[in-house]
């Protein structure tokens, strides 16, 4: 068969994997520094396993090797199939792919090293923020070059999200990674004091707002239609959802910096957008749960539904709890707490883990010419097992942030302060118990994907779907 | 013109262009587009997925 004749889901086979296996492998170091906080012995006395290197190699290897690379297979295959084209750009979309696994396996290797900007979710030293850049850059190419091919008029939803989030991950990328070289292991930022803090949390607040929500929304937008076999509850609410989103998120960050020495009214502000944002997240939220309106069974017997709809309730319970906790008094008692973690986690494990799952376990078998996953019991198990393991996960966190602001805030009558530090620390063993009891829940539940995935695709010819020879006339 | 007074209008046309988008994406004549466009992730069946290029 002719190649353009064909997807190109070779690309999409190889991140679809590999999300499976960066998955299990960013969980696993979660695993081990939430052990460490309980016993701190297990960093052996090796610098290169202290908890301090290896937690931004667990955030690095989660977000961007886990989450990027669900990205990357998602939006490729969610844009061929609704503009009716094979991707743009076979080989940039391979070097996408290669250029993509160089840079987690450098940041794997760079992190335990020590080598670090200190800034935090943007910690790779600058040979490998130009890597990212290249990728990202043809990441763009081939997106944008898809749909400027397309043989279906409208652009469908779903790649308005995705285009997005790549769009504005340019952006946030090359502005807050400026900086200027001393040596190839060294750099300083371009910026300095209050202004190299908002830049920071500017760029930390939309990486959440645009590679953690806007691209895994249109992996939403894309797959819980798909899997549900019904259009998306309000087409016109999806419009008005993706605009709002742009509109506000960018105006959020300073909620980082409530009480620091950036000015008041900028905090104000950011606090004012991020109660804003509980709007569109909501209508979002509700826009993908409401499409199983008159289907509501279906999330009986289907396990992938139950990942996809559980992704979105967590979604609207950490985008209720994020602007609750923007509000000032609110983050007075929230900021530097686990309280902070527990929430983070809500997102990343119950929505952005958990839509990922989902979709992969649509994606998968159908790029191996099947349309069911080897195991289906093995996927409710793995749905149970893992909300199991977020809810205990969120839940210790919730319990154990709010015990430590309120023993730091407590003050004795003339004045001093109740408890020392190391009380505060004491008190959060048990949580801490628990809080790694979650994780590794959610880690044995990847392990229980991992083998499905494997009796799926073992022996199994990866298979490419034709393009629909007559494009479906839209409007 | 003050800088301050730049900074307001554009908020004020960012915002009015946002209730323009609402007010085009609810209009009654673009209903039948939209829905058309809801259905474009299904309109491609799964049974063909055998049907691809064999390797």
């Amino acid at each position: 068969m002719e190649r353009q004749a064909a997807y190109n889901y070779d690309v999409v086979r190889q991140f679809a994997v590999m999300t499976v296996v960066w998955g299990i492998v960013g969980m696993l170091v979660g695993v081990v520094i939430a052990a460490q906080l309980i016993w701190p012995d297990l960093n052996f006395g090796v610098p290169w396993l202290s908890y301090g290197r290896l937690r931004p190699l667990h955030t690095n290897a989660v977000i961007f090797a886990f989450g990027g690379s669900a990205l990357f297979a998602t939006s490729y295959y969610a844009v061929q199939r609704t503009c009716h084209v094979r991707l743009f750009g076979d080989g940039l979309a391979a070097f996408t792919f290669w250029g993509w696994q160089a840079v987690i396996v450098l940041a794997a290797v760079t992190l335990p090293l020590g080598l670090t900007t200190g800034k935090e979710y943007a910690e790779l030293e600058w040979p490998i923020d130009i890597l990212i850049t290249l990728v990202w850059v043809s990441y763009a190419v081939v997106f944008f070059g898809t749909l400027a091919k397309r043989k279906v008029p409208h652009i469908y939803v779903a790649n308005w999200f995705f285009g997005g989030f790549i769009l504005t991950v340019a952006l946030l990328h090359v502005v807050n990674s400026m900086e200027i070289p001393a040596g190839w292991f060294k750099s300083y930022s371009v910026y300095a004091g209050v202004q190299d803090a908002m830049v920071q949390w500017w760029y930390g607040h939309n990486a959440v707002g645009f590679f953690l929500t806007a691209g895994f929304l249109g992996m939403m937008y894309y797959f819980v239609p798909k899997q549900a076999g019904r259009p998306i509850y309000s087409y016109r609410l999806s419009i008005v959802h993706f605009w709002a989103l742009i509109f506000t998120y960018m105006w959020a960050g300073p909620h980082h910096l409530h009480y620091t020495a950036l000015p008041d009214w900028a905090q104000s502000l950011g606090m004012l957008f991020s109660l804003i944002l509980l709007a569109p997240s909501w209508g979002g939220m509700i826009n993908g749960v409401m499409t199983l309106s008159g289907a509501w069974h279906k999330l009986r017997t289907d396990p992938i539904l139950k990942f996809l709809i559980t992704a979105l309730s967590f979604y609207g319970m950490s985008t209720f709890e994020g602007p609750m906790m923007s509000i000032k008094t609110v983050n007075a008692l929230s900021h530097y707490t686990d309280w902070t973690i527990g929430h983070v986690h809500s997102g990343a494990l119950g929505w952005v883990a958990m839509i990922s799952i989902g979709s992969l376990y649509y994606l998968i078998p159908r790029l191996f010419g099947r349309t069911e996953m080897h195991s289906v019991r093995l996927i409710t198990l793995h749905f149970w097992v893992s909300t199991i393991g977020v809810v205990l996960y969120i839940a210790s966190m919730w319990i154990a942030g709010v015990m430590q602001g309120l023993m730091w805030r407590a003050a004795n009558a003339d004045g001093t302060l109740t408890y020392s530090f190391a009380e505060t620390v004491k008190a959060m063993y048990p949580y801490y118990g628990i809080r790694l009891l979650g994780g590794v829940l959610f880690f044995s539940g990847m392990l229980i994907m991992a083998y499905n995935v494997w009796k799926t695709i073992a022996g199994r010819k990866p298979v490419d779907t034709a393009i629909p020879a007559v494009a479906a006339a839209h409007g | 013109m003050d800088i301050n007074d730049i900074r307001s209008l554009v908020t004020v046309l960012a915002f009015l262009s946002f209730v323009g988008i609402v007010a085009w994406a609810y209009s009654g004549k673009r209903k039948a587009g939209f829905d058309a466009a809801a259905r474009l992730p299904l309109d491609e069946e799964d049974s063909e997925i055998n049907s691809g290029a064999q390797r």
